[in-house]
C-alpha cells in the first residue's frame, strides 16, 4: 500500500506553512481546550480520572477480543436487515463503495464527515467514475472547495480565516460573500440543501459500530449527518474495524468521554444511532444500509503489543488542540489525513516508517497528549517505539536511518558511555569553540550542529564542576559556590 | 542521622550549567545533606534513546548503572528530564529478570530530581535563599507530566525571601527543545520557543527560572537572540544565593 505514497518530509511541509495559519488553529485549539477544561472540572478531576481508565480499558478489552465482537456486530446487523463488506484495505474498500454507487445509478453521493474515507480516498475514486461527490460538514465542503485535505481531526478547516473562506467563494462559487460566519454558513447551507435531496447515495463514517445491536453511532454538530443518513436512498457506512463497541453500557462511557475531549460539549448537538435501513415503507430513511468494514492495516497494527494502543483513538482531537508542534504548523505539515500526535503514530502504522518515519519525530515529547488523551493512549511511549522503528528497524518494518546517521549514533554513544572519551571531547569542543566565542555564546557552528544556530545560539562548554569539586575536596575553596562560575579552574 | 545523596550531575548540567551543579550542591549541604560525587559518571543515554537508537541508549545506560547501580543512598540530579529516563525509561531497556533490569528498578526507586528531593524527601521549603528578583518558572515537560513534580519548585521558590514570584501565561507549556526535536526541525523548534519567550516578556520578570538544564540551554539562547534582559537561571543558583553572596 505504501507504494502510492510519496516519502512524507515534515520539515518541508512545516516550512511551507502559512503565517495566517498557526494564528487561526491556535484560536480553535485555545477555545476547545477551553471548554473541555471546564466540563472536565465540572465533573470532577478524579470522576473524569476514573472515566478515562474505564474507557482505556474497555476500549484495550475490544481491540484485543475484536474477532469476537466484529463477528458479533455483523450478525446483529445482518438481522437489522443491513449489508456487510469487508474490506482488507483502501482500494478494496473503494471498489465496494463505487460498485454499490453505481448499482443504484448515482450521479450524486453526499458525504458527512469522515476521517476512514478520507484514508482510503474514496471522494477522488468516486469522482473518476463520474460521480459528483459533496462533502456535507461545512469544513469538509471548505476543505474539499479549496482542493485540501482536512487539517484537523474534528475541524477540518481550522487553518482557514474568514476572509480567506469569502474569497474561496468567490473564486470557486462565483459568489460575492461578506467575510462573515454566518452569511457564509448561510451560502453553503443552501448549495447542501438541493444535493441533500437529489443524492441517490449518502456515506458517512462512523463513530462507534455498538456490537450488541449492530447500531451505528454517528456524532456530529450540524445535523448534517442524519441528513445524509435519512434522505438519500441508500446509506453505506465506512467504518474501522476498531470502532466497534461491545454494547450500550461501555457506549455511554465513550460517549461521555468524546464529546467533552471534542470540544467541550457534555453532548454533542447530534447523536444518531442507525439500527439498519427502514423496515416498512411508511418509515422514513434509507431502503439500504451498507456498512463497510474496514481493515487498511489496522489488524497489522494490532500484532504490534507496544503499539496497538494506538487502536484506542477515538478521533476527538484533543491530543491535536494540546501539542505545541501541531499548534504552530497545522494539520496540513504532517502530509496525509491524519495529523498532530495521532497522526505522527498512525501514520507511520498505516502507511509504513518509509513513508511516515519522519512523523514520530515530529514531537517535542513534552507527553501533553498522552496526559490529555481521553483513552489513555501513551503517545509518547509509541512515538519512541516508532522513533527506534525508523532507525534501527524491527519486525515490523526495516530502519529508515541513513548509514551515516547510525554510524554517528554509534560513535556518539562510545563517548558518552567511555569516561575518557566523554572528559576528552568535552575538552577538545571547550578548545575548538575559542574562535567562535562572542559574549559567552556560539552564534555559529557547524553542521549537523548548524541547525541549533538557526535559530538561538549555543552554550560554550563550560564544565568545570570536576575541578571545583576536586579542590574543595583538597579543603582549598569554601563551601560557598563563586559568584561567576564560568571562569575555568585549572 | 546524616542525608546522603550521589549527585547525578548529567551531561548537559556538566558541560554547561557548572553553577547550577556548584548551587545543586551548596543548597542539599546547606539543608544537611552529605554529598558524594561518583566521577566516572557520564550521561543517562536519553539523546540516544529519544533519537530512536535504543540499543545504542542501552550501552551508556548500562555504564551509568555500574556508576550509580549500587548503594542504598539517595542519587539526586539537578534535571527533571535525566531523572524521568532513569525513573520511566532505564529499565525497559533490559530484558525482564536480568540483573540490569533488576538494579535499574532499584535505582529508579532511590532517584530524585532537586525540588523533589527538597520538598517530597527532606520536607525542606525554606533553604534560607535570599534573592530580591522578579522570577517567572517554567515548568519543564518531562519533570512535569513524566515525574508529576508541579507544586515543589512553586513552593521552594515562594520560601525565598525577596523573591516576587510572577506567572507566567501557558507555564506548562513545551518551550520547543525537545532534545533531538531541535535539530531535526529547527524552523518549528524556533516558533515554539518564540511563543515561550514573548510569555517570558510579558511576564515581567528580570529572571526565568526552570527544574531543567536542557529547557534552560534553549530558553536562554532565545531570550539571547530575541535581545531580551531577562535572565534564563537554574533553580538551584536561586535557591543557593542568599544574603551573604550579595
Amino acid at each position: 500500500m505504501s507504494r502510492h505514497f510519496p516519502t512524507i518530509d515534515f520539515r518541508a511541509n512545516a516550512r511551507r506553512v502559512a503565517p495566517a495559519v498557526p494564528a487561526a488553529v491556535q484560536r480553535a485549539t485555545m477555545r476547545f481546550l477551553a471548554n473541555r477544561a471546564a466540563v472536565v472540572q465540572e465533573m470532577g478531576q478524579a470522576r473524569w480520572e476514573d472515566l478515562r481508565r474505564a474507557a482505556h480499558d474497555l476500549r484495550l478489552h475490544t481491540v484485543e477480543h475484536l474477532d469476537y465482537y466484529l463477528a458479533r456486530a455483523e450478525a446483529q446487523i445482518l438481522a437489522a436487515g443491513g449489508a456487510v463488506h469487508w474490506a482488507r484495505d483502501a482500494a478494496e474498500a473503494r471498489r465496494i463503495v463505487l460498485s454499490i454507487a453505481q448499482q443504484h445509478g448515482a450521479r450524486c453521493v453526499v458525504k458527512a464527515k469522515s476521517m476512514a474515507t478520507e484514508e482510503i480516498g474514496l471522494n477522488h475514486a468516486l469522482e473518476a467514475a463520474g460521480i459528483e461527490v459533496l462533502e456535507t460538514d461545512l469544513g469538509e465542503y471548505l476543505v474539499q472547495l479549496a482542493g485540501q485535505g482536512p487539517s484537523h481531526i474534528i475541524v477540518p478547516a481550522v487553518h482557514m480565516t474568514k476572509e480567506g473562506i469569502a474569497s474561496l467563494f468567490r473564486q470557486r462559487l462565483g459568489v460575492d460573500a461578506p467575510a462573515e460566519p454566518q452569511a457564509l454558513a448561510g451560502i453553503a447551507r443552501s448549495r447542501l440543501r438541493e444535493a441533500f435531496l437529489s443524492a441517490e447515495v449518502g456515506i458517512t463514517g462512523a463513530n462507534f459500530l455498538v456490537a450488541e445491536t449492530g447500531t451505528l453511532v454517528i456524532v456530529t454538530n450540524e445535523g448534517n449527518g442524519r441528513m445524509c443518513t435519512t434522505l438519500p436512498p441508500v446509506h453505506v457506512a465506512v467504518v474501522g474495524i476498531e470502532k466497534v463497541v461491545p454494547d450500550w453500557e461501555s457506549l455511554t462511557v465513550l460517549l461521555k468521554v468524546l464529546a467533552r475531549s471534542a470540544t467541550g460539549q457534555k453532548l454533542s448537538c447530534y447523536t444518531s444511532f442507525i439500527t439498519g435501513p427502514r423496515r416498512d415503507p411508511a418509515e422514513h430513511g434509507p431502503r439500504q444500509l451498507h456498512v463497510v468494514v474496514l481493515d487498511n492495516g489496522r489488524t497489522r497494527i494490532l500484532r504490534d503489543a507496544r503499539a496497538r494502543e494506538t487502536l484506542l483513538c477515538v478521533r476527538c482531537g484533543s491530543c491535536l488542540n494540546v501539542c505545541p508542534v501541531y499548534n504552530h504548523v497545522g494539520g496540513h505539515a504532517y502530509g496525509w489525513v491524519y495529523s498532530g500526535p495521532i497522526g505522527a503514530i498512525l501514520t507511520p502504522q498505516l502507511l509504513g516508517t518509509a513513508v511516515a518515519g519522519s512523523l514520530p519525530f515530529a514531537s517535542t515529547l513534552c507527553g501533553a497528549c498522552s496526559e490529555i488523551c481521553p483513552v489513555k493512549i501513551p503517545i509518547h511511549e509509541i512515538l519512541l517505539h516508532l522513533r527506534r522503528r525508523a532507525m534501527e528497524g524491527d519486525e515490523m518494518d526495516p530502519p529508515v536511518a541513513s548509514g551515516l546517521i547510525r554510524a554517528g549514533a554509534k560513535v556518539s554513544a562510545w563517548f558518552l558511555r567511555s569516561p575518557w572519551l566523554y572528559a576528552a571531547a568535552a575538552h577538545l569542543a571547550g578548545m575548538m569553540q575559542r574562535p567562535l566565542w562572542r559574549d559567552g555564546w556560539l552564534h555559529w557552528l557547524p553542521p549537523p550542529l548548524g541547525r541549533w544556530t538557526l535559530v538561538r545560539p549555543f552554550p560554550t562548554f563550560q564544565g568545570d564542576f570536576r575541578s571545583w569539586w576536586r579542590r574543595r575536596r583538597g579543603g582549598r575553596i569554601a563551601a560557598r559556590p563563586p559568584r561567576n562560575g564560568t571562569g575555568r579552574d585549572d | 542521622m546524616t542525608v546522603r545523596a550521589k549527585l547525578f550531575i548529567t551531561c548537559i548540567g556538566e558541560q554547561f550549567f557548572p553553577q547550577a551543579l556548584k548551587s545543586t550542591v551548596t543548597v542539599l549541604e546547606r539543608v544537611g545533606v552529605q554529598c558524594e560525587f561518583p566521577e566516572g559518571q557520564t550521561c543517562c543515554g536519553q539523546p540516544l534513546l529519544n533519537s530512536g537508537f535504543q540499543s545504542e541508549a542501552r550501552g551508556i545506560a548500562r555504564h551509568w548503572l555500574r556508576v550509580f547501580g549500587s548503594g542504598e543512598e539517595y542519587i539526586v540530579a539537578p534535571s527533571g528530564s535525566c531523572v524521568d529516563m532513569v525513573r520511566h525509561h532505564l529499565p525497559d531497556l533490559f530484558p525482564a529478570g536480568s540483573p540490569e533490569r533488576a538494579a535499574a528498578v532499584a535505582a529508579a526507586e532511590r532517584i530524585f530530581e532537586f525540588t523533589q528531593f527538597l520538598v517530597g524527601v527532606l520536607q525542606v521549603t525554606d533553604v534560607g535563599a535570599f534573592f530580591p528578583h522578579k522570577v517567572a518558572y517554567h515548568a519543564s515537560c518531562h519533570l512535569l507530566r513524566g515525574l508529576g513534580v508541579r507544586d515543589e519548585p512553586r513552593e521552594l521558590l515562594r520560601a525565598v525571601r525577596g523573591l516576587e514570584l510572577l506567572s507566567l501565561s501557558q507555564e506548562e507549556a513545551c518551550c520547543g527543545f525537545g532534545g533531538v526535536f531541535s535539530l531535526i526541525y529547527p524552523e518549528v523548534s524556533q516558533t515554539i520557543l518564540e511563543a515561550k519567550i514573548r510569555a517570558i516578556a510579558a511576564s515581567g520578570a528580570d529572571v526565568i527560572t526552570a527544574c531543567d538544564p536542557g529547557c534552560l540551554i534553549s530558553i536562554a539562547g532565545g531570550l539571547v537572540k530575541m535581545r531580551s534582559r531577562v535572565r534564563a537561571l537554574h533553580i538551584a543558583e536561586l535557591l543557593a544565593a542568599d544574603t551573604s553572596a550579595r
